[in-house]
């Protein structure tokens, strides 16, 4: 069991406000969980949870076979890549700084390290001797974003946690992306949970899809199966992403 | 301003000892700061409970006084007393306050978003500091270091007071001397330290916000290597001065300068031992302490002073009587009372030689005669005290043919010169008097209370260097009036330099 389980999970802030409700979803190895929905909908508490910056108030997330309350919490969270929208480099690291922070933490060789940095600027598309020492603020957006994806994946994680990662990325450097990701996933094929408020983006690059509304998960499945779900708020989703009917999948 | 380049070009040899206690003072102080200061501010920034009674207690401190902080830290032990130590203990207590608030502050302005993402990567808390927090807060921890060595520079002034050194000397031996261009010689070269501290401070920020390509853990552990070098260093030669050597002390006033000199002059010339000088302490309070707690092993008192500031007696003209008293009084505290200089800086009476040498003035009674035609200016001081004016007045008889008038002390010697009055009341041993050609009349009646010279030394610094006891026995009586009014005139008005001014003396009487 190498994914990510989550069994009736419910958690809240504060007393009495439930952000997830009885949440039940499991993630295999490999595969592509894009959650979609409105904001204050419980998307990010959902990613929290798996890294246990969270801890459910009911029920258990399970990370490879393990509740996550029994994992050294540092353990956990090396085993997990994270990448968030915009921000999240350090920026008094070089590229090739903030790329090599968790080798560096697991206390790998320099040689290693360095080798590593390059391994994953090249996976990523950017040049190993043009970028590994820019620091982040000489970066375009999109290739911050790439330089963000490189670093979760710099430990070779299982797992991997992105929450709205193209979110503030202009529509074409988007698309590449959008394309960049499918290929990196082709090829490291790691356990993904995606988070996003762009229907589009979810169906695009997630194996399944969830659509999650209060706190709960009211709709899961494979992006050709939505457009058959008569649920009247995935209904509202589908019709504003104005969809073609046929839509085709990535990766079919 | 040309005075001023003469002063310091003639004492550039001094002067640049003094810059170097000067910056070795704010240097050390302000590294010990940072030791204390960074974790401090780093430990609070880390439990918002605390980052504000923590702010609140430095700020308090910020706001005493700096010759109270003195005052307060003399009694201490290990961080008290007179000398660097206890004045790198204070300028550490002012220097706190800007460090820890500029950690505080840039702690806890980084954006919790990276902060998220260090934990959401595994980063332990110590990696969250070492990595993300420190490097990230560096540029507004440098600029509080700053604040804080700028402010030391000129904290630092003041220490000299309680004998630690610096620039702060020439400002104090100025004001005693009112002399505004020794102020200056001291007060310039402070300024422009400040702001040379200031710019090289805020090179090194710039230098520490460029981002550097050294690994920002090993950077933070030279720097902090680089400190606790420079601070156990500073700690070694503190410690180092103090060891089985003679301490002489003095007030702040140039009499006291010389009368340190002459005695740490004697001592080495007598005995061989080494002499460390801590002159121009700021007054007789802190002398007194000084040589309570041992940081003083011998400086020059006067009797009169002993008796009513130091042990709060009723003033006395019986010179026997007085000396007998002070020196019981100092041996119930393990202090000795050495045999008198030889001159007594009490009261003057003082009139134009000519006048003396034409009516063949010698006493007060010799004045009382022809005062009825004379005028006679006062310092304002002895026109109110109980053993000035009203006494003397009612002990011989004086009238004069106005009241007297109120004036300044040092313009009073010039008034007396230029005829506007025609007897003032003086210090004895005032420079001016040879300077001006004046003449002290004899307290015949015994008037004025005595303030005999005598040096004052630690009982067991003299048990255990008998030959130190000899050097200063040897001192007794050897001092005139007359020739230290010639040495003070030397000092206040020829410029000459204390130390040569007492080696004459005593190549001289030899």
């Amino acid at each position: 069991m190498d994914g990510v389980e989550f069994r009736h999970v419910s958690f809240g802030y504060r007393a009495g406000v439930r952000v997830l409700d009885d949440l039940t979803v499991t993630i295999r190895a490999g595969e592509v969980l894009a959650l979609v929905g409105a904001s204050g909908t419980g998307k990010t508490t959902l990613l929290k949870l798996v890294n246990r910056m969270l801890v459910p108030d009911e029920g258990a997330v399970y990370v490879q076979g393990k509740d996550t309350r029994e994992w050294d919490p540092i353990r956990l969270r090396r085993s997990i890549g994270y990448v968030i929208q915009e921000v999240g480099l350090f920026p008094h690291l070089e590229v090739g700084g903030n790329i090599a922070v968790v080798p560096r933490l697991e206390q790998w060789p320099d040689d290693a390290v360095a080798a590593r940095v390059r391994e994953l600027l090249a996976l990523v598309g950017l040049p190993p001797e043009q970028f590994a020492d820019r620091w982040p603020d000489e970066l375009s957006g999109g290739q911050r974003q790439r330089v963000g994806v490189a670093r979760a994946l710099a430990a070779d994680p299982p797992v991997l946690l992105m929450d709205e990662p193209f979110g503030a990325l202009d529509p074409v450097t988007r698309r590449q992306l959008h394309n960049e990701f499918r290929r990196i996933q082709a090829r490291v094929s790691k356990c993904v949970i995606l988070v996003t408020h762009d229907l589009t983006e979810a169906m695009l690059l997630g194996d399944r899809v969830g659509v999650m509304e209060r706190g709960r998960l009211i709709w899961c499945g494979p992006p050709a199966d939505i457009d058959a779900s008569t649920d009247p708020t995935v209904r509202e989703l589908v019709e504003a992403a104005s969809l073609p009917p046929s839509f085709p999948r990535a990766t079919a | 301003m040309s005075n001023l380049l003469r002063f310091w070009i003639d004492h550039r040899g001094e002067l640049a000892i003094m810059l170097g206690e000067h910056v070795f003072l704010v240097a050390i102080s302000t590294v010990i700061a940072a030791g204390i200061g960074v974790p401090l501010g780093v430990f609070a920034a880390r439990r918002p409970r605390l980052a504000t009674p923590f702010v609140a207690v430095a700020n308090v401190v910020q706001t005493i006084p700096s010759l109270a902080m003195f005052g307060f830290l003399l009694p201490v032990p290990l961080l008290g007393g007179v000398g660097a130590r206890a004045a790198v203990v204070a300028l550490v207590f002012y220097a706190l306050l800007p460090i820890v608030r500029s950690t505080i502050v840039g702690i806890t302005s980084i954006s919790a978003s990276i902060r998220d993402v260090g934990v959401a990567m595994g980063m332990r808390s110590r990696d969250l500091l070492w990595q993300i927090e420190l490097p990230l807060a560096t540029p507004s921890i440098v600029g509080g270091i700053r604040v804080a060595a700028v402010i030391g520079v000129g904290s630092a002034t003041i220490a000299a007071a309680i004998g630690a050194g610096g620039l702060g000397q020439y400002i104090y031996r100025g004001l005693s001397m009112v002399d505004s261009t020794v102020i200056l010689a001291g007060a310039i070269p402070a300024a422009l330290l400040a702001l040379v501290v200031d710019g090289a401070l805020v090179w090194l920020e710039q230098r520490l916000s460029t981002r550097q390509r050294t690994s920002p853990r090993r950077r933070v552990a030279a720097l902090g290597t680089l400190l606790i070098v420079i601070a156990v260093l500073g700690t070694v030669s503190v410690r180092a001065r103090g060891t089985s050597t003679i301490v002489v002390g003095s007030k702040n006033f140039t009499e006291q300068i010389i009368l340190g000199e002459i005695v740490a002059q004697t001592i080495e010339r007598e005995t061989g031992l080494p002499v460390q000088r801590r002159l121009n302490l700021g007054g007789t309070l802190i002398c007194d302490r000084a040589l309570l707690t041992g940081d003083v092993d011998v400086y020059v008192e006067y009797t009169g002073t002993a008796l009513t500031a130091i042990f709060h007696q009723q003033p006395s003209n019986d010179r026997g009587a007085v000396i007998n008293t002070v020196r019981d009084l100092y041996a119930r505290s393990g202090r000795t009372l050495l045999p008198g200089l030889g001159y007594d800086n009490t009261f003057a009476i003082l009139v134009r030689g000519s006048d003396a040498r034409q009516r063949g003035l010698r006493t007060i009674d010799d004045v009382a005669r022809v005062a009825p035609q004379w005028r006679a200016g006062f310092g304002y001081e002895f026109l109110e005290r109980p053993d000035g004016y009203p006494g003397l007045a009612k002990t011989y008889g004086l009238m004069f043919r106005d009241p007297p008038q109120v004036m300044d002390l040092m313009l009073s010697y010039r008034a007396l010169a230029a005829r506007q009055v025609d007897l003032i009341a003086g210090d004895a041993t005032a420079g001016l008097i040879e300077g001006l050609d004046l003449v002290q009349l004899d307290d015949n009646r015994r008037y004025f209370p005595p303030y005999d010279a005598v040096p004052v030394a630690r009982a067991t610094t003299l048990l255990r260097y008998p030959e130190v006891r000899h050097a200063l026995e040897r001192l007794s009586g050897r001092i005139s009036a007359t020739e230290m009014r010639r040495m003070n005139y030397a000092a206040d008005a020829r410029h000459e330099n204390p130390a040569d001014i007492a080696r004459a003396f005593l190549d001289r009487s030899r």
